[in-house]
């Protein structure tokens, strides 16, 4: 059969992230795929050679939007690892509280995403809906919705206060509940369970063949989380569980991720109830040896790698960041063989990086035809194979006629 | 649990290895000559469990140092392989060729600091424009950003 090449991406105007995909397709499989990145390199490693060590964090955390804690939070881990000092008690419980923070409004962002490309936009509305609540949380304790600047090499910049704690306590509950009921009405429906089960597996043992990480490992049986291989002292007292499930196909990935935003509200109800009173939350780092450190924290995505070197002055001689989506991206070549377009835009996203890729789509053949597909005909296609189904099941579509 | 790792790294690793030390409790860092490194991180990622964190390429005057950072996740360790390669020849078998995971940061690796992989299955840039200029290498130490000019840039590459 005629082998065709279908260009995925690479720019989006509403999202951050510009990749571009290359995919082989023979008919409606795809049997082959090239990703292309670097369309945003900002030299951020380049830029982080010429800052203070106090100075990094700021530029780490605007690495990305939504992992805007773990950057920080590996990047002072490889300097602590560096200087070999230890840290507070509480600054270690009000740093987790933040990441746990973030990990639960960036996996109900994916939520909300994955169900509006399956045609369930209700999914959408009510995920982004709880995720506000969040923000507002994130706001009441770091003062902001999403840049927190809340860490720095030793501790933590800004201390939580009684009035906080017991406002994100509260607030808390409100999203414990509709998460709940949003979880059980997706791990129920007949219709979700024929669409994403089986699509976009990735074996296990490819999953360590590419060193996938985050909940893309964790879908595929790896059970692979640094807050549990590698915990920091202030998660030792807290109670939680790794999340793994066995199939790796886009479902799996779903519900590793649903099923971690309990864990983390549990963390975050433990560690805020166990603050200690008062107390110092910095170690205060006044100078930074010649030597060598690494840091890593599970982000949302996966863990997250700093390397910093010094030679004894007030900047890093060298600071490698790797995020996780650079081992999560390759992983594609294994699991989107075989599979059809209308899927590919799924799997994509069930890694959950940003979702530029499905812009612009050009089908173009030997003879030079060219046929493009904007994002609204890719979404529609996913759209009409859960419509399918639905209909084979004997389900009623729903009401709302959806405008894409 | 550290000391054992420790013991049996010095074990097996024994003759391929110039030195391996432990700053942390977590921490361990090997170093190997570069013709012994890919057989070395091949021992470490498939038969030692190992997990493939990243690479980092270092511009320390001598050459181009370079660190394969690796985790064995159930004995809670990062295990860096550290390993020189000299100027001006600036070459090192790929290890990408066998582990796929170490493909796209052997990419990044040569086209910042320019050091090239042997048998690397696919060597285009990742990063970098397709339409920057041969032969500079911006996390070099001796880069300045006004080495790059509007001019040098090759547009006909990139198609633009």
């Amino acid at each position: 059969m005629k082998q065709t090449i279908i260009p995925l991406g690479p720019y989006h105007p509403l999202l951050e992230e510009p990749e571009y995909f290359k995919l082989y397709v023979e008919g409606e499989r795809v049997v082959d795929l090239d990703v292309e990145i670097g369309y945003n390199h900002r030299g951020i490693e380049k830029l982080s050679e010429g800052k203070t060590w106090d100075q990094v964090p700021y530029l780490v955390e605007r690495i990305c939007g939504i992992c805007s804690t773990s950057h920080p939070m590996a990047y002072c881990l490889a300097v602590e690892d560096l200087v070999g000092c230890d840290i507070p008690k509480r600054a270690q419980l009000i740093r987790v509280v933040v990441c746990e923070l973030e990990r639960l409004h960036s996996h109900l962002l994916w939520v909300g995403l994955a169900g509006h490309f399956i045609g369930y936009n209700t999914v959408w509305m009510w995920a982004w809906k709880y995720r506000e609540t969040i923000l507002e949380i994130c706001e009441k304790l770091t003062g902001n919705r999403n840049h927190y600047a809340m860490f720095k090499p030793g501790g933590v910049r800004r201390d939580f206060n009684k009035e906080q704690i017991e406002y994100a306590l509260e607030r808390i509950v409100e999203v414990e509940k509709p998460t709940r009921m949003l979880t059980d009405a997706i791990l129920d429906d007949p219709v979700i369970h024929k669409r994403l089960k089986g699509i976009g597996v990735l074996k296990k043992k490819d999953a360590i063949l590419y060193s996938a990480l985050g909940p893309t490992a964790r879908g595929s049986g790896v059970p692979w989380d640094v807050r549990n291989d590698e915990p920091l002292d202030g998660f030792k007292d807290l109670k939680w569980k790794v999340i793994v499930q066995k199939d790796g196909d886009v479902f799996s990935k779903g519900v590793v991720r649903l099923l971690e935003c309990f864990e983390s509200v549990s963390l975050i109800k433990q560690a805020l109830l166990s603050l200690p009173e008062g107390g110092a939350i910095d170690a205060d780092i006044r100078e930074i040896p010649a030597g060598e450190g690494c840091g890593r924290y599970e982000a949302p995505r996966g863990e997250v790698f700093h390397y910093v070197r010094s030679d004894g002055s007030n900047m890093p001689y060298r600071h490698k960041v790797r995020a996780p989506t650079f081992n999560n991206l390759p992983t594609f070549k294994a699991s989107c063989k075989g599979e059809t377009i209308a899927d590919v835009a799924l799997i994509t996203a069930s890694i959950d990086p940003c979702y530029c890729c499905t812009e612009r789509v050009a089908v173009v053949d030997k003879n030079n035809n060219e046929k493009i597909l904007r994002e609204k005909d890719l979404l529609k296609l996913s759209v009409d194979k859960t419509r399918n189904i639905m209909k084979k099941l004997g389900k009623a579509p729903p009401l709302y006629n959806m405008e894409i | 649990m550290s000391k054992e790792v420790m013991k049996d790294l010095r074990e097996k690793l024994k003759g391929k290895i110039i030195d391996i030390v432990q700053p942390r409790k977590k921490r361990i860092y090997i170093r190997v000559e570069p013709k012994k490194a890919p057989e070395v991180i091949e021992y470490l990622f498939f038969k030692y469990k190992c997990k493939f964190c990243t690479a980092t390429g270092m511009d320390i005057r001598e050459g181009i140092e370079i660190i394969y950072h690796l985790a064995r996740e159930d004995k809670n360790m990062v295990i860096n392989v550290k390993t020189l390669v000299p100027y001006p020849n600036l070459e090192i078998k790929s290890i990408g060729k066998k582990i796929p995971a170490f493909r796209w940061v052997e990419r990044e690796i040569n086209e910042m600091l320019g050091v090239t992989f042997i048998g690397h299955p696919d060597m285009r840039r990742l990063l970098l424009a397709d339409s920057f200029p041969k032969g500079k290498y911006p996390l070099r130490k001796d880069f300045k950003h006004s080495d790059v000019n509007d001019e040098d840039y090759d547009y006909e590459r990139s198609g633009l």
